[in-house]
């Protein structure tokens, strides 16, 4: 069957994989253990599996986005330790590229996106003043199908090999001739699932905005992250598709022999390169661009300022959208398409500089003036201007095609992305975590363990990837897993590998402040602790089900902030409650991730009629789903009544103070 | 609503007649005249995104109604998405010694 022999089914022979197959082992055993010693099971699926609340489900993506990290962290780790030293024994050559690659992968689509689509989930409709996403069986379906996808990536360590030809996956290596063996199928068929739940949350977001605003709430008058959000969405509908058709040509190719990317018989490897950089790119920008949205939330709300240029911000947002089309090529200048293309994309690149460049100064002078609270979110935001414009001047050296081909494929430019990625998404989803955990889960994160977090990590983050500068400008070169004794290397390495262990540190303290917050953190606070400006915080925390009893009308720009200055539409008069229509619980999204996941663990050992049968399953769903006439449930007054008076004051007022 | 209704629907008889038009010059131009293969792809070409612009605005209402502006927009992006994808792989990978 296939071309998979027996005794390689599992991967053995390696102490590391044989500890991390104990230990997955070993988790699964008490994860089952846990819920049914607790009697969860039922709770687990009632409240989170079927569940089609947007805030749940956003939940869920985060906490998925922070094993992800957990997973993708390790795998960073055990490269820096592997170059800590000259000829270090650590890891093979063969381990380090299979380690690189689950790295960059699992970093890139399993924990930045995820962690951004989480916090859009949770916000964006409380942002707009909606009571849920405009199809919220589809966005749960989004979510099973990007877990699908998640874990059949991640499995595939201990089971079959992982990918080893880069999370760029170049062909001729990543192809048949050269990567005979099924490891390189899961890259292609798990990245095609978990990208169709992306694909269909970029149309979900794009509807939910355009048409679920609350009253009054103009596109102008959009808070900052919503409008980015948008933006984001468009760019996932226009690049995603890229990237679907691209895996579709190099499953083809992998699978059945066809030759849309070989060097022989008609074939073009360049392809690739630029079909996936033609998604890749914007795909950076889809990443970002919620980021600095929520920058901008949590600058203008601890500088208790409205934010400075709202205007030039959105066009700032909307001009990177359109220009993180046309960039692709600044990834293989080195390819050889001559000098007008090369100049061409030269140009463009720089050109992103601008709006890049009004959203800093933007920044800059919402706090010009402000009056600064340095909580943790602050912090993170406040880190984030310096190391990210750190990143943003080493790309303006990397895009210009003449001097990149010394830079090309040297750590210099591991350096640079590690430099835009981290501030500019990793530091977004830890400041959007301290900002939003209270609106989440009626507690805050704890400060002082926030501070422990905030420092160690940044430190950590600076002392690892500084280094890794200079070492590119030496030459050292990326994806090497080894270098000689003679280079040179070795202190600037083994200072690299130093900081990533302070980073580790930082990490190991956000875990700490979530579990330490969990278990001590007052739940006694107000709905509105850090006196923001936004919709999400004119409701209950942690939000209730139907997120308004009564949508909110909003009159202008920062809706809350405005409503609590004019002590208008704070209050809830029992007359006003009117039943709330929502949408029922469905098992179905869970029953597609498992179908998927089966079909497509089927087709990475290219054991085609077991795909086969199993994918009818699939179009069972579909047809179910066509068949499906739940309208949803209505929430009685009485119900709604007393939810809301377990939050409000007597008077029916949320929590308000504005300074 | 009762208004539209009893009108004459002019646009869309003129629609009608020009995407018969549009479509005859075509079938015309590719049977029945001796240009060279290359002329008559460019002609047809040609001749057929004129004719689904003036299906999008005559037929399907592109510009009516609520959404008639994100419509646009939507449409717009769209072409322009399509033409960067396809125009800018074939002149990323023809030109330089990329090509060869
Ligand atoms: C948390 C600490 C992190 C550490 C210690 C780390 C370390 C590294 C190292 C050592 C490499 C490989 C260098 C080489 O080419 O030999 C690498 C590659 C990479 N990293 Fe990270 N990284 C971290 C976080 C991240 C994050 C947050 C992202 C993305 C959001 C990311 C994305 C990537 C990508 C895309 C690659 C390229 C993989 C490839 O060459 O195919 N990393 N990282
Ligand atoms: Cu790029």
């Amino acid at each position: 069957m296939g071309n998979i022999k027996w005794d390689e089914f599992f991967i053995t022979g390696d102490p590391l994989i044989l500890g991390a197959q104990v230990s997955i082992a070993l988790t699964m055993l008490g994860v089952l253990f846990g819920l049914t010693y607790l009697k969860k099971w039922k709770w687990i699926w009632r409240e989170w599996i079927t569940t089609v609340d947007h805030k749940r489900i956003g939940i869920m993506y985060i906490i998925a986005a922070i094993l992800m990290f957990f997973r993708g962290g390790i795998d960073g780790l055990l490269m820096k330790a592997q170059t800590s030293r000259p000829e270090m024994g650590l890891l093979s050559s063969q381990h380090y590229n299979e380690i690189f690659t689950t790295h960059g992968v699992i970093m890139i689509l399993f924990m930045a996106m995820p962690f951004l689509i989480g916090l859009m989930n949770v916000v964006i409709p409380l942002q707009i003043g909606a009571r849920d996403v405009a199809f919220p069986q589809l966005n749960a379906l989004s979510f099973w199908l990007f877990f699908s996808g998640a874990m059949l990536f991640n499995i595939s360590f201990v089971i079959g090999g992982s990918p080893d030809a880069g999370w760029t996956s170049y062909f001729p290596l990543a192809g048949k001739e050269f990567s005979p063996s099924i490891a390189n199928n899961y890259y292609a068929i798990a990245l095609q699932i978990a990208g169709i739940g992306t694909l269909m949350t970029g149309i979900n977001f794009i509807v939910t905005i355009l048409k679920m605003r609350t009253k009054g709430m103009t596109l102008m008058r959009m808070p900052m992250f919503t409008w980015t959000a948008l933006v984001t969405s468009g760019i996932i509908v226009a690049a995603f598709p890229i990237f679907t058709v691209a895996l579709a040509l190099m499953k083809f190719d992998r699978l059945f022999g066809t030759h849309f990317f070989t060097v022989s018989s008609g074939g073009s490897d360049m392809l690739w390169a630029n079909l996936f950089w033609l998604w890749g790119h914007p795909e950076v920008y889809i990443v970002a661009l919620p980021a600095f949205g929520i920058f901008s939330e949590v600058i203008a709300t601890f500088s208790r300022k409205q934010l400075f240029g709202y205007k030039s911000m959105v066009y700032a947002t909307v001009g990177i959208a359109l220009l993180s089309m046309v960039v692709w090529v600044h990834h293989f200048y080195t390819m050889g398409s001559g000098p007008g293309v090369n100049s061409f994309f030269s140009l463009t690149t720089m050109l992103i500089a601008v709006p890049t460049g009004i959203k800093i100064f933007n920044w800059l002078f919402t706090m010009r003036k402000g009056r600064i609270k340095l909580s943790s979110a602050m912090l993170w935001a406040l880190a984030f201007i310096p190391t990210f414009t750190i990143g943003g001047v080493t790309g303006v050296m990397l895009a210009m095609g003449a001097a990149d081909f010394q830079y090309h494929n040297t750590l210099f430019l591991v350096a640079h992305f590690h430099y835009v990625l981290i501030p500019g998404v990793v530091f977004a989803v830890f400041a959007g975590l301290y900002y939003w955990w209270p609106k989440m889960f009626g507690h805050m994160l704890n400060e002082r363990l926030g501070k422990w977090h905030f420092w160690l990590f940044n430190i950590g983050f600076n002392v690892t990837f500084m280094p890794m500068f200079f070492l590119g400008l030496n030459g050292a070169v990326r994806r090497s897993y080894t270098y000689s004794a003679e280079s040179g290397f070795a202190p600037l390495f083994l200072l690299s590998a130093i900081g990533s262990v302070i980073l580790a540190a930082g990490f190991a303290v956000f875990c700490y402040n979530i579990y330490w917050s969990i278990r001590y953190a007052d739940r006694n606070i107000s709905s509105d602790p850090w006196d923001a400006r936004t919709l999400e915080w004119a409701t209950a925390s942690p939000v209730q089900h139907y997120n308004f009893a009564k949508l909110p009308e909003v009159k202008s720009f920062d809706a809350f902030w405005q409503m609590k200055k004019n002590n208008e539409g704070l209050t809830l008069k029992d007359s006003e409650i009117e039943e709330i229509h929502m949408p029922s619980n469905s098992g179905q999204p869970f029953m597609m991730c498992v179908i998927f996941g089966v079909v497509g663990f089927f087709l990475v050992f290219e054991w085609f009629i077991p795909a086969a049968i199993a994918s009818v399953g699939i179009i069972v769903g579909l047809i179910y789903r066509s068949f499906d006439y739940n309208d949803g449930y209505h929430i009685p007054v009485e119900e709604i009544s007393k939810t809301e008076s377990t939050w409000r004051n007597e008077k029916g007022e949320v929590h308000k103070h504005v300074g | 609503m009762e208004k539209e209704v009893k009108r004459f629907p002019v646009s869309h008889v003129i629609g009608f007649l020009a995407s018969l038009a549009l479509t005859f010059i075509a079938a015309v131009i590719a049977l029945k005249t001796s240009l060279s293969f290359k002329a008559i792809m460019w002609i047809i070409g040609s001749l057929a995104v004129i004719q689904a612009g003036l299906q999008l605005f005559m037929f399907m209402h592109m510009t009516e109604g609520e959404d008639g502006k994100t419509n646009i927009i939507n449409i717009a992006y769209g072409v322009f998405v399509a033409v960067v994808v396809v125009v800018g792989s074939v002149w990323v990978l023809t030109s330089g010694h990329a090509a060869h």
